[in-house]
This record gives structure tokens, sequence and C-alpha cells, in this order.
């Protein structure tokens, strides 16, 4: 057994020190002698975390096919291990090898949401690796980003050498090649930057410049090389079929937030929510056959031991064979007294029957998400869910024995009024009056419970409100307690509780989700001053930010709170996603005439995603 | 409905190497995969989220190693000894080895009911030094424990601080010399008068003014023992028989 990178002194003073001693089941472990590269894949966040996320499982599964390649992870340590690396200088290390990361040839992050910015820097640092690109040596890894923040790089861009646009699954294969052979014939790290750069989907930020007019806004975006690609085109694995899969997953030892086998059963999403960034950047939709997914799932909970099985997509009640699936699921793996654990399913009687099925009703809740209260809201952040859509599943689920219901909304929509706002308790109340309505007296299951959240919405690149300002802080707060407010008016006030979101990590995630290359040293600036675990409540310290932006001259008003111009070089603009910026363009003027647009399959909208050659795009033309 | 038959089974297992820093709760998850991964034909319980029938014989700290843990479990139905062995073990991480699989009697009591010892060495690790050599613990020993009619120490807990006498408890002592020094010792253990091995070294730590690491010590449990009717202990893997 390989010794461990962290002493017994070590490991037994800090919180689940299990998180660090890899040896899980199905990890993989190789000979370093017999490989020609070493990959560290690593999630910005706590293990429990980092574990639980779908795509490092995939490209783990995928790297380690290769006899070449030996793949491990690395995930950030807990403040109280990251301070004790700290003062006695101990390297970040792989979990399978425990050897230092800054010995690998390559270290991959997925960036799955913008509050683990910091953690990047921490990554790095107690990697014992340059935190900016440009400062790194040939012998230090090669520092690659992916995920869905790298729709806009730029705020990270100083401290990767490449991003990867889009689906992991089509071109590693071809970088890892063109490593291997350079790493051969010694070329230099900044000779394969530039070589990778020609690679479809790859984004080497230190080989484009960016200049800015006096208004701070960007003048001009442009390669510094006429033979790399002026726009990088996102990679879209087409044939979901045939792509690889993890048939053995590993199992942690320590409780991830997931933690069961994963079944994706589509990419992408046919319904155009206008709010949506994963809507637009995973088009086109794209289904996996349902016999493929029986496969899986079986080989998949052989493999791990696991007694629950979840289903990830956008919008499983899209999914063509969803039915031949769940009945697969519920008489099969029920045998094998395997839990399924639903996905937020559109509420109708298909979706109440199979709940019932899987669930205790007295104990469970239905879950709707309208994002706006009022239809006229609905329609212009095109959420095709109507009242009588709601109101309809709300009656059956009661019927069915429910009383719980959960319902998600979103403040701070663009164009959003009082109204609007005052809608969403206003519904919250008719659902519970409908209680009242429909279940008789002799019949109740106790009073209803009707629980309301709220987030405040962040505008994302590449969403028909990529160009929306913010609102400060207080505002949104302002916000959540007009909603309380009102509620408090309603005659069924007392059956509902209302939860509402951060509203400082709100304006910060917006600050760097639409940030730019200036940014870098904001975030920096946190870092070294103390700043991570940003996505944690407990370790997000707003004040720090506040001195950061002071400090290196950024603000939210020009990066979140300021309503972009149509005309504007936004920084993510030489991204091609495949959906055009025409559409997103006619798409922001659908909704400031509260104009719906169907989904793919009922018409297709011509965003642009089709010139992939797959997915919905393509049904029924066979 | 008919009575269902089931068949009790003891599995003993080895916990070494990194496994170590996994802790009680974190076993217990393992191994109901490992259980479902073997394809052990385990008895559920009812209901929407059924869990398997199976409980451990006492919880192992983080950082103590072991050649006696057991899981006790029900089972429907079950192949041989032989073939379980197999199946479990193919099926195992590094550090974790299954060494027994023994079907017990109808009306057994689990192994957490019925625990009375537990046996363990404590040794010192790399680069802590005992305070003693061998024959000074010996005689350290003798003085301070043995030849004495009680060893009162102030047990403390979350709830309370009580003075408890743990020559009782303490069933076999001694000093042993392999590579390095270290103790072993046979303790009571069970959900009544459970005594941690480390709090008799740190007691005599403290009876003889020395400053206690607990750091300083590999803790290593030999085996469990439940006390038969003649008042003997028994290891926890020797009752039932093997399945042929």
């Amino acid at each position: 057994m390989n010794k461990l990178a962290l002493s017994d002194e070590i490991l037994l003073s800090v919180e689940k020190s299990a998180r660090y001693i890899g040896n899980e089941l199905n990890s993989v472990v190789k000979d370093k002698n017999s490989v020609d590269i070493r990959f560290a894949m690593c999630f910005p966040d706590v293990y429990d975390i980092g574990m639980s996320h779908l795509g490092i499982q995939i490209l783990y599964d995928m790297f380690n096919r290769r006899d070449d390649i030996w793949c491990e992870r690395v995930y950030s340590p807990w403040p109280d291990l990251h301070k004790i690396m700290k003062e006695k200088n101990i390297p970040l290390f792989g979990l399978e090898s425990q050897e230092p990361i800054k010995d690998f040839d390559f270290i991959g992050m997925t960036l799955q949401y913008e509050m683990c910015y910091t953690n990047i820097l921490q990554i790095l640092d107690l990697g014992q690796i340059p935190l900016h690109s440009t400062d790194r040596a040939d012998s230090d890894p090669i520092i690659i980003g992916g995920g869905p923040c790298t729709y806009n790089p730029e705020p990270i861009a100083d401290f990767f050498d490449f991003f990867y646009i889009g689906e992991g699954e089509t071109q590693y294969d071809a970088i890892f090649d063109l490593y291997k052979s350079m790493k051969k014939g010694n070329y230099s790290r900044k000779e394969f930057l530039h070589e990778v750069a020609k690679i479809e989907g790859i984004y080497v930020p230190s080989l484009y410049e960016v200049t800015y007019k006096e208004d701070n806004t960007i003048s001009e975006f442009k390669p510094i090389y006429d033979d790399i690609p002026v726009s990088i085109k996102k990679q879209v694995e087409v044939d979901l079929d045939h792509a690889p899969y993890p048939m053995k997953p590993i199992v942690p030892f320590v409780q991830a937030v997931q933690d069961r086998v994963t079944l994706e059963i589509q990419r992408g999403c046919i319904r155009g929510c206008r709010f949506c960034q994963a809507g637009m950047i995973y088009r086109p939709n794209r289904e996996k056959d349902v016999s493929v997914l029986k496969e899986y799932a079986h080989q998949m909970l052989r493999s791990t031991g696991y007694d629950e099985i979840s289903l990830s997509s956008l919008s499983s009640s899209d999914y063509h064979q969803l039915e031949e699936l769940l009945d697969f699921l519920i008489n099969d793996c029920s045998k094998e007294r395997v839990n399924i654990s639903l996905p937020s399913l559109r509420i109708d009687a298909f979706s109440l029957d199979i709940m019932k099925k899987v669930q205790d009703v007295k104990k469970s809740s239905i879950t709707f998400a309208p994002e706006a209260g009022s239809q006229r809201m609905r329609n212009v952040i095109n959420k095709g869910l109507t009242v009588e859509n709601i109101m309809n599943g709300a009656g059956q689920a009661f019927e069915g024995g429910w009383n719980k219901v959960k319902l998600y909304f979103m403040l701070g929509l663009p164009g959003e009024t009082e109204d609007d706002m005052r809608a969403i308790p206003e519904l919250a109340n008719e659902i519970a009056a409908l209680y009242y309505d429909t279940v008789p007296k002799e019949k109740r299951n106790g009073a209803p419970q009707i629980t309301i959240s709220t987030s405040f919405f962040v505008p994302k690149p590449f969403t028909p409100f990529q160009w929306a300002g913010m609102f400060p802080p207080e505002d949104y707060l302002d916000r959540a307690h007009l909603v309380n407010d009102h509620l408090k008016t309603q005659l069924n006030h007392k059956r509902i509780r209302y939860n509402w979101h951060e509203a400082y990590i709100t304006v910060l995630e917006g600050l760097l989700a639409r940030g730019d290359r200036r940014v870098a040293k904001t975030i920096e600036y946190v870092y070294n001053h103390g700043g991570i675990f940003d996505a944690w409540s407990e370790y997000f310290n707003f004040e720090l930010w506040q001195e950061a932006f002071e400090a290196t001259n950024v603000s939210l008003e020009f990066y979140a709170y300021r309503t972009r111009p149509e005309d504007e070089i936004l920084p993510w603009d030489f991204i091609d996603i495949g959906v055009t910026k025409s559409f997103m363009l006619r798409e922001k003027h659908n909704a400031e005439a509260e104009m719906v647009t169907p989904n793919c399959r009922m018409r297709c909208s011509a965003c642009g995603a089709k010139n992939y050659g797959g997915g919905v795009c393509f049904e029924n033309q066979n | 409905m008919a009575e269902v038959y089931v068949l009790k089974i003891r599995i003993k297992f080895q916990k070494s190497g990194v496994m170590k820093f996994v802790g009680h709760l974190d076993m217990m998850r393992y191994f109901q995969r490992a259980i479902r991964r073997a394809e052990i034909d385990i008895c559920y319980s009812e209901g929407f989220s059924p869990h398997q029938k199976m409980s451990f014989a006492s919880p192992l700290g983080v950082g103590i190693t072991s050649d006696g843990e057991y899981l006790d479990i029900d089972v429907n139905s079950t192949k041989s000894t032989a073939e379980s062995l197999a199946a479990l073990n193919k099926t195992m991480v590094e550090g974790i080895r299954i060494v027994g699989y023994r079907q017990l009697p109808e009306h057994a009591k689990t192994s957490m009911a019925i625990i009375a010892a537990g046996r363990y060495t404590m040794t010192y690790k790399e680069g802590y030094d005992s305070p003693y050599t061998y024959e000074e613990w010996k005689q350290v020993l003798k003085e301070q424990f043995f030849d004495q009619d009680q060893f009162v120490i102030l047990k403390k807990t979350k709830k309370s601080e009580r003075e408890v006498d743990l020559k009782p408890l303490v069933f076999d002592f001694d000093v042993t010399e392999d590579d390095n020094i270290g103790f072993s010792l046979c303790v009571s253990t069970g959900s009544t008068d459970n005594l941690k091995p480390e709090l008799v070294i740190s007691s005599i730590y403290e009876k003889l003014g020395l400053t206690f690491d607990p750091l300083a010590f590999q803790i290593h449990r030999v085996d469990l023992y439940t006390k038969t009717g003649d008042g003997q202990f028994l290891s926890l893997g020797e009752m039932g028989e093997e399945i042929v």
C-alpha cells in the first residue's frame, strides 16, 4: 500500500481524514513508470462536493482507459488542512499516488460555479505551482479549465494555460497525442500552447490580447498569431449512446453529497428558458437510448453496490422514453431494493403515479419551479408553465394524499414590477386554498405545508439576459421583504413558509460571471488575504471582496449593475456556442415584448445549434 | 403469512493500512455496499427505504487498526463459507480483508449484545520514544498497577465526572518488546463498563507525572471476546459453525 502524503499526526487532527487517503473502490492505481502522461483531475471544492460530480467520473474513466495515461483526482483541502499544509509547506498531492501534483503533466479543473474561483488559486498555491500562466516554467504542469464557467473564462484567464470549451469527450485524445509527440521532441511549453490552440475548442488566453476603450468596455479582442482561430468553437459529443460512460464509478468512503449511481439520460434542454445558461450552452438537446440506459443502470449498480440511483438531466419530463425507463427501474431495481431518487419532474398524473410507487407520500413533497409569480413575468422568461398547469398538478397531488408543496421562484428578473413580486405569495395562497377545496375534511392529512424559496436572478453569459443589469444587495433584500410582507396579508399565510437566498453572494456571483480579464487581480487579492471557500456561507466574506474591489479598481457598478448596450463587445463574445448572438438578441426582444418562444420540439427557432448535426434538431427527419 | 426462516451470519474482518482513517459510520456504509456487490442474500427491513439487517460488534476509533472486527447479518440464504469469503474478498478495497464467515445458532444474540472484552496492543510509533526500557516498564506496572488494590481514575464523560476503579476492568496487561516497546491489554468492552485501552496507559502516565501524547501510539485491536457460562473468554470469531 502506498505511503500517504500526510502523516498520522496530521490526518488524526483534521476533520474527515478519509477525504485525503484515496484507496476508494474503483479508483485507479497504475504504475507511474508505465505511463507517459500524469493527469490530476480537480474539482476546486471540498471532497464531499467534488466526488458528487458526474463530469469528473466520466473523464476519469475515459482517460484511464488509455494505457499511456494515469488520471488521478485532487480536491480542495478543507480549511483545517489548508492551514497545516501552508504552515508545513506540504505540496498538494493526487489522491491515488499521494504524490505532488506539481510533478504531473496536466491539472484539469472543472469550474461548475463562480464562487469556487478563489479555490482555484488555493489548489495552485498548495500545489506549489505559480498562480499565473505566464510565470510557469517548462517543468510546471499545464493547467486546464473546463466546465460551464469557462463559457466566460476571462476573469480567471490569467491562471490557466488553456481552457477546453465544451464537452470533454471530443478532443482530449488529440490533445494527449499532441502533447506526447511534442514532449518527445523536447518542445517548450510555449510551443505546445501555440500548437494546442489550433485544436478546435481550445482557448489559450495568453495567445489573445484585449484592448479597452476609455469607458472601460472592450475595444478589441484578437489572437496574437494568424494561425490560431479568432473564435473558439464549443465542443459537442453528438453520439452520446456510444460515448464513454463510467461503468465502475468511484465509490467514496466519506459520504458525498450525491452518494448514488447517477444515470445521465440526456444533455441539453428543449425549453429555452431565457434566464438559463445550461439551456443554451448544452444545445442541441440529445437523448440517450433507453436500452443503453438500462444496461448502464444494471452495470453501475452491480459495480458500486449503491442502493440508490438518480436520473440526471436538465428536464427529465422531456425525455421521450422516460416511462419505459422508470418502469424498468421500478420493476427491476425495486426487486434489488434499489431506491429511485426522482429528478424534479413536471407534476402531472404520470409523474404522481411514479412518485407514489417510489416515495412515501406522507413524507415527500411535490415541487414546482414556476420561477416567476405572474404569468406576465413567466412569459418574459419563457417559462412555459401556466397557473392552470400548477393548479391541476397541485390538485391531483392533493387528491393523491400529498400535502407538502415546494415552490421555487426568482426575484430581480429583468423588468420585474411590484405586481410580479406580489404574485408570488398570491400563487402560494391559491395553492393552499386549493388544498382545502380539494380534500374533504375527513381525508386531510394535516394542514397543507407550502414552502416558497426565492433566489435572486444572476444574468449569465450566453443567455438572452446576458445584457441585463443587476441590483445592489439592499435592493434584492427589499424585494424579498416585499414578498414577505405581502405574504402576511394572505388568508393562508400560516400555512406558507418563505426562504430567500443570500443577496451579497448573488451580486458577487454576477460580477464574476460577466467579468473580464481585469477581475483576475481582484480574485487574487481576495485569495492572498485569506479568502477561500466563498461558496460556503461560513467562509464567504463580502467585506474582503469590497476591500479587493477598492484595491484593484473593479466595480460592481460596471460589471454587475450596469445594463449593457446590445452593441457592446462582451468579454465572452469570442466563444461560439453554436447558438448565435442574433438568436440571443431576438430572444431578448421577445422577452421585452413578453412573447413566448416555442420549445425545440414544437418548432425550430433557428438558434444555430443545428449545425452540430444531431439531437433534437434532427428528430422525426429519418 | 408464513414465518420466514432467517439465518444469522457473523463476518470477521481485518482493517489495516490507510483504512484506519475510515471512521465507523463510513465503514458501515462501505459494508452495506460490499454486501450488495458480493451478492450476499441479506435480509432487509420493510418500508420505503429498506435497510439491511446488519450490526457491528463494537465501533473502532479512527486511527486504530484491527485483526478482529465483527459484523452480524441476517440472510435469507447463503453460500458456503469458502464461497462467501471469496465473493466478499473479491470486492474489498486494499486494507480490508474478510477472514471469517460463520453461521450462528438460530437464537444467537448479536455480537454487540454479548461482547465482554477486547484485546489490544499499543506500540510506540516511529519517532516517539518510550520513557522507560522494557525492564523499567515491567517494574513500573508492578508498582503502579498490579501491586495496588485499586487503580482509581476520574472518568470524564460529556455529562459527568466519576471515579472508576480500572483494576476489575483490565483482564490482562503486559509490556511487550518486538521492534518497539508496547503494551498488550485485554480490557472490558461493551455497552456497560467499556474501557478504552489508551485510558489505562494515559492514567499510568498521569500517576507518574508524565505527559501522555495519544499520537505516540499505534493502537491495534487484536480480537473481541464474549464471556462463556464458565467465565472464560471466547473469541467472537469462534462462535457458530463454518458453512460447507
